[in-house]
């Protein structure tokens, strides 16, 4: 196979349990400092695509490809081990449950990795702790413990132990659809200034209000297909297809 | 009841609950490290070794106690295995009670949420890594309440060994018994020994059990 031009992508995914098909056929590309969001019902494979992108779900069929490597590339198990270890350190992953480590502190939390993977000081650990703790405006709680934390101020500690690693890329899978509605947006300031400092960013999201005002392009997903893709104008004020026209009503209704 | 009899007989049981307290500690050593293998063995991604743990577990707890112990006592010198009193009583006991830490580890390692690992490994941590930053220390603190309660079904299995004769707090009480007749007197001792033993190790598992929950 053929490197590929784009930053991200994803070529003919295809995604089996037994004899459910949860993907099929699905490609993606997101340029360098896109920002992508994936809509779509519930069951229609949204975090399936997502958790593919760093081999946390294995795909059955189709690549993907980050800055010119293939993610899932085929190795002997070792080898593979590695490969994919090396590709995780650069893709950063917020869950919507924050799994956040309950047995050390917000510093733990997010100087865990760089210690053990990328060999730093002690003193090179605290002053990245500080940084991005700093980055999220938690700088107060570094030596909290999750337990002691907010939902909101957990999901921003675990977007700073994401970013510890500098990923190039960062996933989100509903990063605030845990959350009490008047913590959501903390969370959602926190991604707006990765989106200004020109993070990639693939988010899925049922937050439509917030998909349009950070992303530069929306996928519409329904039943493990990409039924409709284009900028957030399109896709949210005049989508083409009638799928995605009816998804719109019924998590548009009683708003705008 | 004769209280004099109990004093005179009284420094033979405390060498008795000696040697009770070292099966105990030996047991616990030995089963802990059964425990862990089986538990490895059980959560292994070779379908070989889960089938070994899960072999082992059913047998062990399939099986009387007593009947581990006589096999390997009575029986292991028929097929070359030749071990004193007190050997054998370590042995089968920790092979024993190893079967039942296997499932209480096993079962701490398992109800630690798998989001845990699928975090850990977001970031590029090995599976063994992330087993050992990640996993291994939740589990631990899960595990010693429950694994508290095996250590005290343990130290009152040692009194099985009385049947193949190791001179501990049980077949010490049936020998003065032989002796002076006195049953209630010869048992009830035991019986107060084995319960500063047990309630001791009980209260040491209390605090490492609050310990670990603060840190
Ligand atoms: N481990 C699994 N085994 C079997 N089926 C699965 C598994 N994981 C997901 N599925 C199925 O795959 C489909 C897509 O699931 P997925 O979680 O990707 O949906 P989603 O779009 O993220 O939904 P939601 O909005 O509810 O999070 C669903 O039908 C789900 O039941
Ligand atoms: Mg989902």
């Amino acid at each position: 196979m053929s490197e590929t031009q784009n930053f991200v992508e994803v070529r003919n995914a295809q995604k089996q349990y037994g004899a459910l098909e949860v993907l099929k056929d699905i490609s993606l590309t997101v340029e360098r400092g896109q920002i992508v969001a994936i809509i779509g019902p519930s069951g229609s494979g949204k975090s399936t695509l997502l958790r593919a992108i760093n081999d946390l779900d294995p795909l059955t069929g189709g690549e993907v490809w980050l800055d010119g490597i293939q993610v899932n590339k085929q190795l002997p198990h070792r080898q593979y081990e590695k490969h994919i270890n090396a590709m995780r350190q650069q893709i950063g992953m917020v869950f919507q449950h924050f799994n956040l480590f309950p047995h050390l502190t917000v510093r733990g939390n997010v100087t865990m990795a760089p210690k053990l993977l990328k060999g730093i000081t002690a003193e090179e650990a605290d002053a990245l702790a500080e940084e991005q703790l700093a980055h999220v405006g938690l700088s107060d709680r570094i030596d909290y413990y999750p337990s002691q934390l907010s939902g909101g101020q957990k999901q921003r500690v675990a977007i700073a132990r994401a970013l510890a690693m500098k990923p190039k890329l960062m996933l989100f899978d509903e990063a605030t659809s845990a959350l009490d509605p008047e913590l959501v947006e903390e969370v959602n300031l926190v991604m707006k200034k990765l989106a200004e400092e020109h993070m990639t960013m693939i988010i899925v999201t049922h937050e439509m209000d917030f998909a349009a005002s950070v992303c530069d392009r929306v996928l519409f997903m329904d039943q493990g297909v990409v039924v409709e893709e284009g900028p957030p104008e399109v896709i949210f004020k005049a989508p083409n297809e009638e799928r995605t026209r009816e998804f719109l009503r019924k998590h548009l209704a009683g708003g705008k | 009841m004769d209280f004099d009899l109990m004093l005179r007989v009284y420094p033979f049981f405390l060498e008795a609950a000696w040697v009770t307290i070292e099966l105990s500690v030996l047991t616990t050593i030995l089963g802990l490290s059964c425990g862990a293998l089986g538990a490895a063995a059980r959560l292994s991604r070779h379908w070989y070794l889960r089938a070994l743990g899960a072999a082992y577990v059913s047998v062990i707890r399939g099986t009387p106690a007593l009947i581990q112990l006589f096999i390997l006592y009575f029986g292991g010198p028929q097929i070359g295995i030749q071990l004193d009193a007190f050997e054998a009583g370590v042995i089968g006991l920790g092979v024993n009670i190893g079967a039942y830490m296997t499932e209480t580890m096993r079962g701490a390692i398992i109800a630690v949420d798998r989001g845990q690992t699928e975090a850990a490994r977001t970031l590029g941590l090995s599976r063994f890594e992330a087993f050992h930053k990640v996993t291994l220390p939740q589990a631990f603190r899960l595990m010693i309440r429950p694994l508290g309660v095996n250590i005290n079904a343990l130290i009152k299995g040692t009194a099985l060994v009385a049947a193949i004769a190791v001179v501990e707090l049980t077949y010490t009480a049936q020998r003065y018994i032989g002796s002076t007749y006195k049953p209630f007197e010869m048992f009830l001792l035991s019986g107060l020994l084995y319960m500063i033993i047990i309630y001791s190790v009980g209260r040491g598992i209390a605090w490492l059990d609050r310990k670990a929950r603060i840190t």
